[in-house]
């Protein structure tokens, strides 16, 4: 599957290298991401600080290593639980059919029926601020896109001969939609996930980029683009390789999920 | 051991029934074949046996009787219990009756996983000695492959294993050999023969080849339009068909003269 797929190739690469500032992000980065220092402000890129630093004296790449730990949290987090409650809800009204899936899939055209961002705020002006409820808003908002694919695969896999077979030898309607189907559906799950991964990225950007998403002192890579856009004439290092980073998240996963669309043609 | 009693069937879909009032009965240890054009209703009639029509789809009537119990009574848990234990079924097509990312051997013992709780070396013996009754080579190396490196003939062999691995008294076989090339084909009917004796295991032997089901029942029934048109001992009805419709069928098998002439 690798062989040659180009897309897959570079999108590993670029997705290893993100998720290794993320993970390393967690537990180590070159200075205190939150330190101040007065007498390093507005520093241009250069060997001591390679991204530059910010208006506090702070680095800006330990700023960045930070803020691709929290993103990613968040949206694995937010991918995670969208797609977990997605394939249950989408195993079950593909599977079965009749009056599950008639109200299943209402609710689901109704929470679809709201744009993920109002939603989101919906959620967070009831709930309150922090990157908690922001995975929790947004994985709700998740939800519809994954439960519509999975849907649609089980519906096709339920009437196949090698269903029926199983269900022949007596196994459970619930063995055969997570042992013998799910695994079936890996080929289209699997790209939706990754794009999944994009928007919530996305998401999460334009949530804390607005002010409603990941606050201080936690770091994100959207609460620092609004935070640095204040100072995109005294310091462009700060908004540009904070924006790159966003762009770079995006583009290796897309290539990713590409790839690996291309890879079950 | 199977009987059914005045079967109606009808698709909610549809406005005429696809089984008119078929009755039918398979005693212990025989193989009856039920013949029938595409569309006749045999096939129907096998899924009702084997409980894959249910109310959700069609509006039934009569009775399916395996050993005195009314299976189109039994719902639920109860339909569990006995699928796949005292029936075995074996598609047409073997390839698509197994799943394409699941291991050969879990797949020939699933039944046992529903139905008994035997430990894993357990199952897994079973399923070998299953899988060298239907004369598989190398049960070891085929326990471990995925369906799609393993033949038509195999898989379909692999597919028997599967169904009789919980020992059924009745096997339904609906067109098993019909997607096989014609050496297979011998090899896959002298294997159900062989079966059926040595395991003293009903057959219901569902298909529109009558050549084929000649060579291997003892009693056939003649389905036209969801009806039994005529129902007899193999011979007696190949050679003396009373029904014009089974003349016609019987006149319509090439024989050596006809494609001579």
């Amino acid at each position: 599957m690798l062989k040659g797929n180009r897309y897959l190739q570079i999108g590993l690469a670029i997705t290893g290298v993100v998720t290794v500032l993320a993970v390393l992000g967690l537990f180590w980065t070159p200075y205190d991401p939150s330190a101040m220092n007065s007498a390093e402000m507005y520093m241009a890129p250069s060997l001591r600080h390679i991204f530059g630093t910010d208006n506090f004296g702070r680095d800006v790449f330990s700023r960045v290593m930070k803020g691709i730990s929290t993103t990613y949290l968040i949206s694995l987090c937010t991918v995670a639980m969208g797609a977990a409650v997605g394939v249950i809800v989408g195993a079950l009204t593909g599977y079965f059919g009749g009056i599950v899936d008639d109200i299943l899939m209402r609710v689901n055209d109704a929470v679809t029926a709201f744009p993920s961002i109002l939603l989101a705020l919906v959620f967070i002006s009831l709930l309150g601020f922090g990157k908690y409820n922001v995975i929790l808003a947004l994985g709700v908002a998740f939800v519809p896109s994954y439960a519509r694919v999975v849907r649609s695969e089980f519906a096709r896999h339920r009437e196949m001969n090698y269903v029926k077979s199983a269900r022949l030898m007596g196994a459970t309607d619930r063995r055969i939609m997570f042992v013998h189907i799910l695994p079936n559906t890996r080929a289209v799950i699997l790209p939706t996930l990754v794009i999944g991964f994009n928007n919530a990225v996305l998401a999460e950007a334009s949530l804390s980029y607005l002010g409603i998403g990941v606050r201080s002192p936690d770091v994100s890579l959207g609460y620092m683009l609004s935070e640095s856009q204040s100072y995109m004439a005294t310091a462009p290092w700060y908004v540009l390789c904070t924006g790159a980073t966003i762009v770079l998240l995006i583009l290796g996963f897309s290539l990713l999920g590409e790839g690996l669309q291309q890879g079950r043609r | 051991m199977l009987e059914i009693k005045d079967l109606h069937v009808q698709f909610h879909t549809s406005d005429h029934e696809a089984v008119r009032g078929i009755s039918l009965r398979v005693d212990d240890g025989e193989i009856m074949g039920l013949v029938g054009e595409s569309g006749s209703g045999k096939s129907v009639t096998a899924m009702m046996i084997a409980g894959l029509l249910r109310e959700d789809r069609v509006r039934t009537e009569g009775r399916i009787l395996l050993d005195g119990r009314d299976m189109l009574a039994v719902d639920g848990d109860d339909l569990l219990s006995y699928q796949g234990k005292e029936i075995g079924v074996v598609f047409q097509e073997p390839m698509s009756a197994l799943n394409p990312v699941m291991r050969i051997g879990p797949q020939v013992e699933e039944s046992l996983r529903v139905h008994t709780k035997l430990s894993k070396e357990e199952r897994r013996e079973l399923a070998l000695q299953a899988m060298r009754d239907v004369e598989l080579d190398d049960v070891e190396e085929v326990y471990r492959k995925f369906p799609h490196e393993l033949s038509g003939g195999m898989l379909q062999r692999v597919c028997i294993a599967a169904a009789i691995i919980s020992r059924p008294r009745l096997l339904l076989a609906d067109e098993p050999t019909t997607a096989l090339d014609v050496t297979i084909q011998a090899q896959i009917l002298e294997l159900l023969k062989r079966l059926n004796r040595e395991r003293d295991m009903s057959i219901l032997f569902i298909s529109h080849n009558l050549h084929v089901v000649r060579k291997l029942c003892t009693r056939v029934a003649v389905m036209q339009k969801g009806r039994i048109v005529e129902e007899g001992e193999t011979e007696q009805v190949f050679h003396h068909p009373r029904d014009p419709y089974t003349q016609r069928l019987i006149a319509a098998i090439p024989t050596r003269r006809k494609i001579d002439e």
